[in-house]
Order: structure tokens, then C-alpha cells, then sequence
């Protein structure tokens, strides 16, 4: 007989049981620093660094969408500055964070699990084992970590440029000057604005890289197995972001 | 001394193993031999520890392998080589990066690491391919380095999975010269393949793994001289149906 629908989500080898089994012994890896210390770097420039262009390509257009949106919005009910303040907020709280995370997710994701699952099925992880690695170790803990670590300086970059494009539109295509744009964004900008978006994205970070990690060691056989885990890897790490989006909005907030 | 204590190994409802019996005796290559599908692969990786048995155990040098913590398995696993079927080496480094992994992790210091992999690489005839990939390889290229990051290591046994399968004679022959030479260094060998030739040149004792379990246990003449039906049609590769005949007893 088939598992039921909760009980693989829920159950006690279910999907939820999976993930935080991983997690935990992600978290004890932590301590074979010897093993994932020399490759932490590697992996924050090929997850963090390597991803700046396209995080940065979002943030320009999500920048000026914003801003032509929020003028067509405010004309004739609000005052224009007010174009400032709701790019900035936005950007800042949200879109910054969520869409840079979900670009990630896709590219991230997807590298990982790809990577790691032709590492399962071809062996390679049996053979980091049988060399006396722990994969947790090898694979797992460098790749969430690093993630963990540049999600959040992606992000800042992507909320600088996705600002810096809003007010170039505002004061290029709205009747807006740069006083008044800047007037509207420190009206309501509190420091939490941003540390709130930082943190978030952090953990994305954490939840895209761990479910491409726990999808690649779990692929089957064959590229087709591969495929699968890659998109689910994807899949998987944009509803994570989503659910912790709306858990840090109720407790930070 | 590994000992195959009653394996028994199931995928969901299909049984692969059931309590195999089975002593590598130190200092001798032993051949399981077998039907593809038969277990033979599982076994090896029940040895190091890469799967957990449903019932019975692996004992090595005295020690149950399922039962180990994490630090005594890894440690086991310095003393045990394993050479994959398809060589299983890490595709996005070198030969020389692959060979240095596991010694790597053993903390050796740079002079001896470079020492050992050039050391290695000659004993496989491969020296100067250090800073070569694997998909710039052959497949016989790439098993011997298999057995090369396998012997750096100097482990107590090393584990070989099918390593003629898809290799031309001469390259299988080159490959049970090294088998044969690996174990005059003193390192036992537990190989499994389906390729009789192999098993005859390489191996000191010879066992077949028929449905789950070792149908019969001996030196190359005794296998040679089996007049067990399954044994007889499978070292002769003849095609029709010997099961029906009664099982043999491992030794």
C-alpha cells in the first residue's frame, strides 16, 4: 500500500523527519572544522560571488518597475516623495531579499543538487566515504554555510542597486528631483529595515543550500534521477524561502 | 581477517542477501564470483560500512562494522581500499589531486604525499599523468587509478568491484598483474567479478554467491573440479536453468 500524502510529509521517515535529521547532523559536522574550513572559501565565491551579476540584473529592473509602479500609484492621491520611501521599504524588506533569494534558489539550488547528485550516482560520494570523509562534512557544511554567509552581502548589494535604479528613474522619467526622492526614503527608513532583510536572507541562504544538498545525496540513478532532484532542489528552495519569509514576519515584525 | 557473519540484506521486498557466510583469510586474494544482481557489490559495501546489514554482521580485525561509532568506522576505513567498478574518481580534480585525498585526510605531510602518489601512479604504470582529469582517461586508465588511490593509502585490505568489467584483455590482464602484485605487498584482497578468467589468475580462494548466499567455497582446482551443477554452468558460462539443483553447503 502507498504512504499516505501526510505521512511522507509529516511521518516518522517523512520528508519534515529527513530534513531535520540532515540538519542536525549538518550541525555536528561543524565540528571536523579541518575537513569543510579549506573549502569554505571556494564555495562562498562560486555560490556568493559568481552569483552578483545576476542578483544585480534583478535589482535594476525590480528598482525601476518600483518606482514607475509607486508614481502610477501615488499621482494625484499621495505626494510623489512618497516614490522614495516605498522603493527604499520595499526594496529594503522585501523584493530585495525574496527575489535575490529566489534567483539563487534556482541558481544555487539547482548547481548544488546537479553537482552533487552525478557525484551520488556516479559514486564519487561512496568514494569520499570510503576515503574516510564524512560527506556531511565534505559536501553539506561548506555549501550551507558559505550560502549562509553571502546571501545576506548579495543581498545588500542587490538592495543598494535596486535603490540607486529607482531614484535614477524617479529623477529621469518622474517629476521628481533627487531631494525630494531622498526626502521620501529616510521618511520612514528605520536600521531595522535592513538588518531585518539581511537576516532573512541569511537563512534562505541556509534553506536553499541544504535542500540542494539533501536533493543531490538523494538522487537515483541515472540523469533522469539527477534531473529530478535538481528541480526539486529548486522547487523545494523556493517554497523554504517563502515559509521562512512569513515566519520572520511574524517575529521580527 | 574479515568475516561475513549470516549477512542478510533486503531493498524493500527483494532480498539480496541472505546470511552469506563467508572468512577472507589475511594475505590471499579471495573471489566472490556470481550472476550480476547477485549481491556481490552489496557485500562489499556492507564491509566498509556504506550500508548497514538487516540481520548478521561484518567483522573486521575483531570488530563488528555496524556496531562502530563514526571515528572507529573512519578509522576502519583508512585500513581498507576500495576500488570501484567504474573507479568512482572525483571528476572536477586531477590524478594527482584524487590520489592525495585520502592522504590528505590522514594528515601526512607534503613531502610523503608526494611521495606516495608518485609511488602509486608507477606501481599502475601511469606516472606522468598527475595533471590529467579523468575524462581525458580511458576506462582502463581511469580503474587503475582507482587502484592507485586505493594503494597510497597502504591499507590492510583493499575491496575491488568488477575490475576487469569492460576492459579489453590486455588491459584486464595488466589489471590482475596488479592484483596479483598488490597482494605480494602483503594486502589482502576481496574481489567480485563475473569474469572467470580473472577469478582464476587472481584469486587464492574463490567463492560463489548464489541466491543470497555462498554455494561453494575452495582453491582455483577445487572450483575448477566443482561438480556442483550451478557452479559448473556458471565457471563455464553456459546458458539454461541449474538452479533447480539442490544447494551446496559453504565450507
Amino acid at each position: 500500500m502507498q504512504p499516505s500524502v501526510a505521512s511522507r510529509v509529516a511521518g516518522r521517515d517523512g520528508f519534515v523527519a529527513h530534513v531535520g535529521r540532515r540538519s542536525l547532523e549538518t550541525v555536528r559536522a561543524l565540528a571536523d572544522y579541518r575537513t569543510w574550513g579549506p573549502l569554505l572559501v571556494g564555495q562562498m565565491r562560486r555560490l556568493g560571488v559568481d552569483s552578483v551579476p545576476i542578483t544585480l540584473f534583478i535589482a535594476v529592473f525590480t528598482g525601476i518597475v518600483l518606482s514607475l509602479l509607486s508614481s502610477y500609484i501615488f499621482t494625484g492621491t499621495v505626494p510623489l516623495y512618497f516614490v522614495g520611501a516605498l522603493v527604499g521599504k520595499t526594496i529594503m524588506m522585501e523584493l530585495g531579499p525574496v527575489l535575490t533569494g529566489m534567483a539563487l534558489a534556482g541558481r544555487v539550488g539547482a548547481s548544488i543538487a546537479a553537482e552533487l547528485g552525478t557525484m551520488k550516482v556516479t559514486e564519487q560520494v561512496d568514494a569520499l566515504e570510503t576515503l574516510a570523509y564524512d560527506r556531511n562534512s565534505y559536501l553539506i557544511v561548506p555549501r550551507v554555510l558559505a550560502a549562509a554567509l553571502m546571501f545576506p552581502v548579495v543581498t545588500a548589494f542587490a538592495m543598494g542597486v535596486g535603490v540607486f535604479s529607482g531614484w535614477v528613474t524617479a529623477i529621469n522619467l518622474l517629476d521628481l528631483s533627487t531631494p525630494e526622492f531622498l526626502k521620501g526614503l529616510k521618511l520612514f527608513y528605520r536600521f531595522k529595515d535592513i538588518w531585518f532583510g539581511l537576516v532573512k536572507s541569511a537563512s534562505f541562504g541556509a534553506a536553499v543550500a541544504l535542500m540542494g544538498c539533501l536533493q543531490g545525496l538523494g538522487a537515483r540513478a541515472g540523469a533522469e534521477g539527477v534531473g529530478l532532484s535538481t528541480t526539486r532542489a529548486v522547487v523545494l528552495g523556493c517554497e523554504a524561502i517563502l515559509v521562512l519569509d512569513a515566519f520572520w514576519a511574524l517575529v521580527l515584525l | 581477517m574479515i568475516v561475513l557473519d549470516h549477512l542478510s540484506k533486503a531493498f524493500g521486498p527483494k532480498p539480496v542477501l541472505q546470511g552469506l557466510c563467508l572468512e577472507v583469510p589475511d594475505g590471499q586474494n579471495t573471489v566472490i564470483i556470481g550472476h550480476s544482481g547477485s549481491g556481490k557489490s552489496v557485500t562489499l559495501k556492507l564491509i566498509v560500512g556504506l550500508l548497514e546489514p538487516d540481520a548478521g554482521g561484518v567483522i573486521v580485525d575483531g570488530e563488528v562494522v555496524h556496531e562502530m561509532t563514526r571515528e572507529r568506522l573512519m578509522a576502519l576505513r583508512g585500513r581498507i581500499g576500495y576500488v570501484f567498478q567504474f573507479a568512482a574518481l572525483f571528476d572536477s580534480m586531477t590524478v594527482e589531486e584524487n590520489i592525495r585525498m585520502g592522504l590528505v585526510k590522514r594528515g601526512y605531510d607534503q613531502a610523503t604525499i608526494r611521495e606516495r602518489v608518485e609511488e602509486s601512479l608507477a606501481v599502475v604504470e601511469l606516472s606522468g599523468t598527475e595533471r590529467r582529469y579523468p575524462g581525458e582517461l580511458s576506462g582502463g586508465m581511469r580503474k587503475r587509478v582507482g587502484i592507485a588511490r586505493a594503494i597510497a593509502l597502504k591499507p590492510h585490505y583493499i575491496l575491488y568491484d568488477e575490475p576487469t568489467t569492460g576492459l579489453d584483455p590486455v588491459t584486464s590482464a595488466v589489471m590482475d598483474q596488479l592484483m596479483i602484485r598488490t597482494r605480494d605487498l602483503g594486502v589482502t584482497g576481496l574481489v567480485v567479478t563475473h569474469d572467470m578468467r580473472s577469478a582464476f589468475t587472481v584469486g587464492d580462494r574463490i567463492a560463489m554467491l548464489y541466491q543470497g548466499a555462498i554455494r561453494q567455497v575452495g582453491s582455483v582446482g577445487e572450483i575448477q573440479a566443482t561438480e556442483d551443477p550451478v557452479v559448473r554452468q556458471f565457471i563455464e558460462g553456459r546458458p539454461g536453468d541449474a538452479a533447480a539443483a539442490p544447494a551446496g553447503r559453504a565450507e
